[in-house]
């Protein structure tokens, strides 16, 4: 049969020398390398405390954006939920009303906003679907939590911190990741 | 009645000292836990537990903790009184061996000397022998009283390994006691104190000795009593709880406690090689020190156990007996004769 590969090495099946029947030799060679390990560089993070730099392009926990003055992008098109493949984004419309101009940039906005982090697979797809900027992918992950219910995101657990309010906060969420230009 | 009138300060020393070493080889055998964890981490390009306590240096607190509030599970169709008396004899024959060992030279305090040596009994080695024999049954009886057939060949195993294993160590320990011509573990510190250590002489020895000091301790590569992947958890399958505890924890004493034997037997026990330490401190000072020098000894032989556990895999159950009866016995034997003759010779 012909090989698949180059790699085929033949097992060695001979009896053992004497030298190798000693098995000394080679358990102190055994020792020399596991003891040359001490001295290696540990690859594990410890974690909570230090955390992997992650790449500009990662795609993380979903937030909601806000404009500069604090209000709301999302028109509640629908646009974000239709590209998802995973079926993750679920939401309400509703229509601004009178003195709501501070709180909701167009006529339209979301009254429900939900995505199930269990769903969602972290594609992309509802950042490049949105026309509004109003959805993208931040540099966190999604916490781990005890049930399933609490893996449904609202909008609380969604939405940018407020940029006058809370100015820090936001400079925070928007992490250091290329801003996305908008064409208009 | 000269034979029974007891020196009531002398009771109170050797029971304070009695405590004292207990307690000493229980704390240390919980952080030889923490440090076989630790360095197999270290071994493995791992960083061990960290996250109880600085540098994790509560985990080995957490676990006990975590064995006493486990749920205490008696199988059905164990003899349960056999069932608890297996790992309370493990435990107990762990503790004992600690008696006759020299810990370290004389203090004085309060215008007392006192040794610190709980009893120089002047056949300790043959003491040490015997108790660490009767370590086996504690894994027998609990293996046996646990009705399980993985239990049980993990017993049968432990028995047989333990059997064939302390034959070629005593061999090897009769070569040893030749050429120091005592049995007292304190005279032969002594004398190692005077002129060279122990391993100087026997070499070969020593190196069965190790080998067979791995194979009683239940330690890799003769870990078969336990070998997870084809028992289970071999002879302790059936325990839970703290009585799991006592069997897994009289191992970690028993690799202290023969690691103490091994530094005691061929380096030299409380010894600082290259300086006479008697001459440039007082008394007490020394006897400090040379606890220390054993502490540190103990270590670096615990370390070696660990060591060897992290790099090489365990024996098949055949491999072990031809090298326990095949090898290490004519070998134990042929250092017995040549010793023999070169204290003979040059006699």
């Amino acid at each position: 049969m012909q090989p698949l590969t180059n790699k085929i090495k033949q097992v060695d099946r001979k009896p053992m020398t004497f030298m190798e029947k000693l098995y000394l030799p080679a358990i102190f060679k055994g020792m020399t390398i596991t003891f040359s390990h001490i001295f290696k560089k540990k690859p594990t993070i410890n974690y909570p405390e230090k955390q992997r730099p992650f790449s500009p392009v990662f795609r993380g926990l979903q937030i909601l954006n806000r404009d500069e003055e604090g209000r709301e992008n999302c028109t509640a098109c629908g646009l974000c939920a239709v590209a998802c493949p995973a079926e993750a984004i679920t939401m309400e419309a509703a229509e601004r009303q009178q003195g709501e101009e501070h709180l909701y940039k167009e006529e339209k906005y979301a009254a429900k906003y939900e995505i199930n982090m269990l769903r969602c697979i972290f594609c992309g797809l509802c950042e490049e679907a949105c026309p509004k900027d109003a959805i993208y992918l931040s540099e966190t992950f999604t916490p781990a939590d005890y049930q399933r219910k609490q893996f449904i995101y609202s909008k609380d657990d969604l939405l940018i911190p407020h940029p006058k309010e809370n100015p820090d906060a936001y400079q925070k969420a928007l992490g250091n990741r290329p801003q996305k230009v908008s064409e208009n | 009645m000269m034979l029974l009138s007891v020196d009531i300060s002398m009771v109170l020393e050797k029971l304070l000292l009695i405590v004292v070493v207990i307690s000493a080889s229980l704390v240390i055998a919980m952080y030889t836990t923490f440090a076989e964890r630790k360095v197999a981490a270290i071994l493995q390009d791992r960083r061990g537990p960290n996250r109880a306590g600085p540098f994790g240096l509560l985990q080995p607190l957490a676990d006990g903790l975590k064995l006493f509030f486990k749920e205490e599970i008696i199988p059905a169709f164990s003899s349960k009184f056999l069932f608890i008396l297996g790992p309370a004899l493990a435990m107990l024959t762990a503790m004992m061996t600690s008696a006759v060992i020299p810990w370290g030279g004389t203090i004085e305090l309060f215008g007392r000397k006192i040794d610190l040596q709980i009893a120089d009994v002047n056949i300790g080695v043959l003491y040490v022998f015997g108790v660490v024999s009767l370590g086996v049954y504690g894994i027998m009886i609990g293996s046996w009283a646990s009705n399980n057939k993985f239990s049980l060949l993990g017993g049968l195993r432990a028995a047989s390994q333990i059997i064939s294993y302390e034959l070629a160590m005593g061999i090897s320990m009769i070569a040893l006691l030749m050429v120091t011509g005592t049995l007292s573990l304190k005279e032969m510190v002594d004398l190692q104190q005077a002129s060279y250590w122990n391993i100087v002489y026997q070499p070969l020895g020593f190196l069965i000795f190790l080998i067979c000091a791995f194979a009683e301790c239940n330690r890799t590569p003769f870990d078969l009593p336990e070998a997870e992947n084809e028992l289970i958890g071999g002879y302790h399958t059936e325990y839970s709880s703290m009585k799991l505890g006592f069997f897994l924890f009289s191992e970690y004493i028993n690799m202290f406690i023969s690691s103490v034997i091994m530094s005691t037997l061929y380096f030299g026990g409380y010894d600082i090689p290259f300086i006479n330490e008697a001459a440039m401190f007082s008394p007490n000072v020394v006897a400090i020190i040379g606890i220390a020098a054993l502490m540190a000894k103990t270590s670096f032989f615990i370390f070696v156990f660990m060591w060897v556990r992290w790099t090489i895999p365990r024996f098949r159950y055949d491999q072990l007996m031809y090298l326990g009866w095949r090898i290490l016995i004519p070998l134990a034997l042929f250092n017995m004769l040549a010793t023999g003759g070169a204290v003979l010779y040059f006699k």
